[in-house]
């Protein structure tokens, strides 16, 4: 993208919780482009950052990160950005680190590293006014002076002060080029660099970069051998070597670079700190509440509950005037094509309808994000991981699970989302691949069907309560061992340490809120939106097609003195049959049989896997009740009760026996029949594997338990 | 010494050892965490696990079993001290 560009990229490096993104939005005034890197799920943010004297930079937003040596994919993108090793991105021309003036030793710690990079650098000291409300003094000439004249800039992004400084030090630094002085590492450890330098250099045949060298030198584990060429087996013995001059200059090699770092910034900090006693003194006194024992549990399931009420109950509104309006459109549009039946059909059902489909999902999104922007940028974020972590670490997940999995339970779409606040890699797919599991509001009409017409009426209220709380828990019972085979098994990635900053509690800026709803419908509507739209059309044309006018006029010619909605009703229920997706449902009957499924029941599941609510309708039309049937039709429960096999060795009983209800709702639990969810999993898991994976394993396990379900109840029964 | 997941909430001491073969020891170690650094277990989490642990200004949550090969020397003017078992 930026390569075709002419012009300068600058990059935004800094810790997590240094208010870089409030920074970032100050800086370039909400004129961003959201992108992912390639292959990898981290967003590139990026945006035009004026530099005060009229010149524009491109300023690019990197993942929050403590130290360059990697571990993450996050950390992996930020280290590829600034070495020039991203292959659409250039290298970028300066960087600037956003460090918490609060703690400027251990933010300083990222700043020392990055000096190895060669890169002019402007050093951002944010968060100054909470640092003077705490009595630290910085001396921001002292710390510029001792590190060559490098921009040291004092700011407080949040109330917008030394927002201009920084662009004004942007410039400067482009200008006049200053790099921050490298560290002087000991005689023996500065030799051991130069030896695992010479020996990139004597197998690949180029000089490595200084970064690329000391990750090689100090890592127990980074991927620079592999992205430069240089092959395992010579460079073990060379780096065994310079690892033990290391040892000689009295350090353990892997501990070497952050005691030569923090000791050089100590001396560097002498003088340009004064004051600052208790740093953590408000929050841990907020702290002693929030995570009380008792009363930590209490708030973080008050917190949640309203999260989960709101994306639950608070959505159903906009979700219902979009609905509204969508149905609106759909009877203003219809009338006009009324000469071109197959025209209208594609517009009103398919067209309109596909864009209702992805549309439906963004209040949810929205509220979901509104609740993750103010627990993320407020520090709670952190506190309910660290309550609910032990609940979680056990499978292999982590306490930042819980969010996206509880929101799950309403709409597994924005739960897919905000898996992007774990960290954790191998966490993250697994909880990603744990959240369809989780029954979803979708799902309720099913189950609100078969209960009213079934189990209410055959068994009494009370059952019919059991058999919903039961359902809701199928999903949970199956995605718990699925996490826990996943993380241990199959996913051969190395687990992350969960060791999590409990930062300093904030106030959320609204704008940086509202900001990261916005972003994340954006990219919800432009990625997944558009597969979405394409299954809706292609699904629409598979029951729509072939229409032969025959079929209606036979109906028509056999009824002449029947009600007109019954007849509408019968050809409706005609055209589905001949459809494409009525003949292959009968023809994949067969597969459906062991769960009791019979024709009509199996063109509904086949034509609910972009949407599972569309059973109910759909078992309107093919049990010819009429379209726009809901879970709460009398008429349909009726027609459900009265249906009797009409062929097979089960001809004369009911289709919908206790066995077949019961095999159907586990279906529906577990089944995979969503495709907003495949296409935003492909979305957030970087690609259509674990997407493709996901759909053929729950499909999978679906259709066995909906045949143990069947054959074991209609054995017991 | 005492392994850092055996402290009592509340008690602080200097850090005797890390292992900076392990990536938890790394981390910390990024995060400011070096030898000789006085730092407290300031809670754990209501079911037990994590430990929240304060050193050099910041807070920092760490898992019980990360914990475990961390080795403090209490400090002996630390007012809450592990009783010590009947002789």
């Amino acid at each position: 993208m930026s390569a075709a560009e002419p012009g300068r990229t600058v990059a935004l490096v800094g810790n997590p919780n240094t208010g870089k993104s409030t920074l970032f939005n100050a800086l370039t005034g909400l004129r961003q482009r959201v992108g992912n890197y390639p292959g990898v799920t981290v967003a590139r943010k990026s945006g035009q950052c004026d530099c005060g004297d009229g010149t524009k930079v491109e300023l690019v937003d990197l993942p929050g990160l403590y130290s360059l040596s990697a571990s993450s994919p996050d950390e992996q993108v930020v280290i590829d950005a600034l070495s020039g090793h991203l292959a659409d991105d250039r290298r970028p021309d300066a960087v600037v680190v956003v460090i918490d003036a609060t703690n400027l030793l251990r933010n300083l710690f990222l700043a020392s590293q990055l000096s190895e990079l060669d890169l002019p650098v402007v050093l951002v000291l944010n968060q100054a006014d909470v640092a003077a409300e705490q009595g630290v003094k910085i001396d921001a000439d002292l710390l510029s002076r001792r590190l060559g004249g490098v921009p040291v800039v004092l700011t407080s992004a949040w109330k917008g002060e030394g927002i201009a400084a920084v662009r004004r030090a942007i410039g400067e630094a482009l200008r006049t080029r200053v790099r921050m002085p490298a560290v002087e590492w000991p005689p023996l450890v500065e030799e051991a660099l130069a030896d695992v330098a010479a020996g990139v250099a004597a197998d690949i045949g180029r000089a490595p970069g200084r970064a690329d060298v000391e990750r090689l030198l100090f890592d127990s584990t980074t991927s620079v051998g592999q992205r430069l060429g240089w092959d395992a087996p010579r460079r073990e013995a060379v780096i065994r070597a310079a690892r033990d001059k290391v040892r000689r200059a009295g350090y353990n090699p892997l501990a070497a670079e952050p005691l030569i770092h923090y000791e050089r910034l100590r001396r560097l900090l002498e003088g340009v700190v004064q004051g600052g006693g208790n740093r953590t003194g408000g929050s841990a006194a907020v702290d002693r509440v929030l995570l009380h024992r008792v009363f930590g549990p209490i708030v973080f399931a008050g917190i949640m509950l309203g999260m989960f009420a709101a994306v639950f109950w608070l959505a159903k509104f906009p979700m219902e005037w979009i609905s509204g309006g969508v149905d609106w459109l759909k009877s203003v549009v219809a009338p006009t094509l009324a000469g071109l039946p197959m025209v209208q059909s594609l517009v009103t059902d398919g067209m309109i309808g596909g864009v209702g489909a992805f549309l439906a999902f963004l209040p949810q999104i929205l509220i979901l994000f509104l609740f993750v922007g103010i627990l993320e940028d407020s520090g709670y974020m952190a506190r309910a991981a660290f309550i609910m972590d032990r609940l979680f670490s056990w499978c292999g997940l982590n306490g930042k699970s819980f969010v996206p999995l509880l929101s799950g339970f309403a709409c597994a779409i924005p739960g897919l989302l905000s898996t992007r606040t774990i960290e954790d890699p191998k966490a993250r797919l697994a909880t990603a691949f744990a959240v369809p599991f989780m029954s979803c509001s979708a799902r309720f009409p099913v189950y609100a069907l078969m209960c009213a017409a079934f189990i209410g009426p055959l068994y009494g209220p009370g059952w019919e309560s059991v058999v919903m709380v039961g359902m809701h828990c199928v999903g949970l019972l199956f995605a718990v061992p699925t996490a826990f085979v996943l993380t241990r098994f199959v996913l051969k990635v190395k687990p992350q340490p969960f060791v999590l900053e409990l930062p300093r509690y904030q106030m959320p800026k609204p704008r940086d809120v509202l900001w990261r709803m916005w972003q994340n419908a954006a990219e919800f509507v432009s990625r997944a939106g558009t597969v979405i739209f394409a299954i809706t059309i292609i699904v629409w044309a598979l029951s729509y097609f072939p229409r032969d006018p025959a079929v209606e006029q036979r109906i028509r010619a056999a009824s002449p003195g029947a009600a007109t909605e019954v007849v509408d009703a019968q050809v409706q229920s005609a055209y589905v049959e001949q459809s494409w997706m009525g003949r292959f449902g009968k023809a994949v009957q067969p597969i459906f049989d062991p769960c009791g499924f019979d024709w009509k029941i199996t063109v509904g599941v086949l034509a609910s896997f972009p949407a599972r609510e569309v059973i109910v309708s759909t078992l309107g039309v093919t049990y010819s009740v009429g379209e726009g049937a809901e879970a709460d039709s009398k008429h349909l429960q009726q027609v459900m009760r009265d249906a009797k096999w009409t062929e097979g060795p089960r001809i004369g009983t009911p289709i919908f026996s206790l066995a077949a209800i019961l095999a159907l709702m586990v279906f529906f639990a577990l089944c995979s029949q969503c495709g907003p969810t495949v296409a935003t999993l492909a979305q957030e898991t970087g690609g259509w594997k674990w997407a493709a994976i996901s759909f053929f394993y729950m499909t999978a396990l679906a259709w066995l338990m909906a045949v143990a379900v069947y054959q074991g109840v209609s054995r017991l029964a | 010494m005492t392994p850092l997941s055996q402290l009592l909430p509340g008690q602080y001491g200097k850090l005797a050892s890390l292992n900076p073969e392990r990536s938890v020891d790394q981390r910390l170690m990024a995060l400011g965490l070096l030898p000789g650094m006085v730092l407290k277990l300031v809670r754990k989490a209501p079911l037990g696990d994590p430990l929240a642990i304060e050193f050099a200004g910041q807070v920092v949550s760490l898992r019980l079993t990360e914990a475990q090969n961390i080795l403090i020397d209490v400090a002996a003017d630390c007012p809450i001290q592990r009783p010590r078992p009947p002789a």
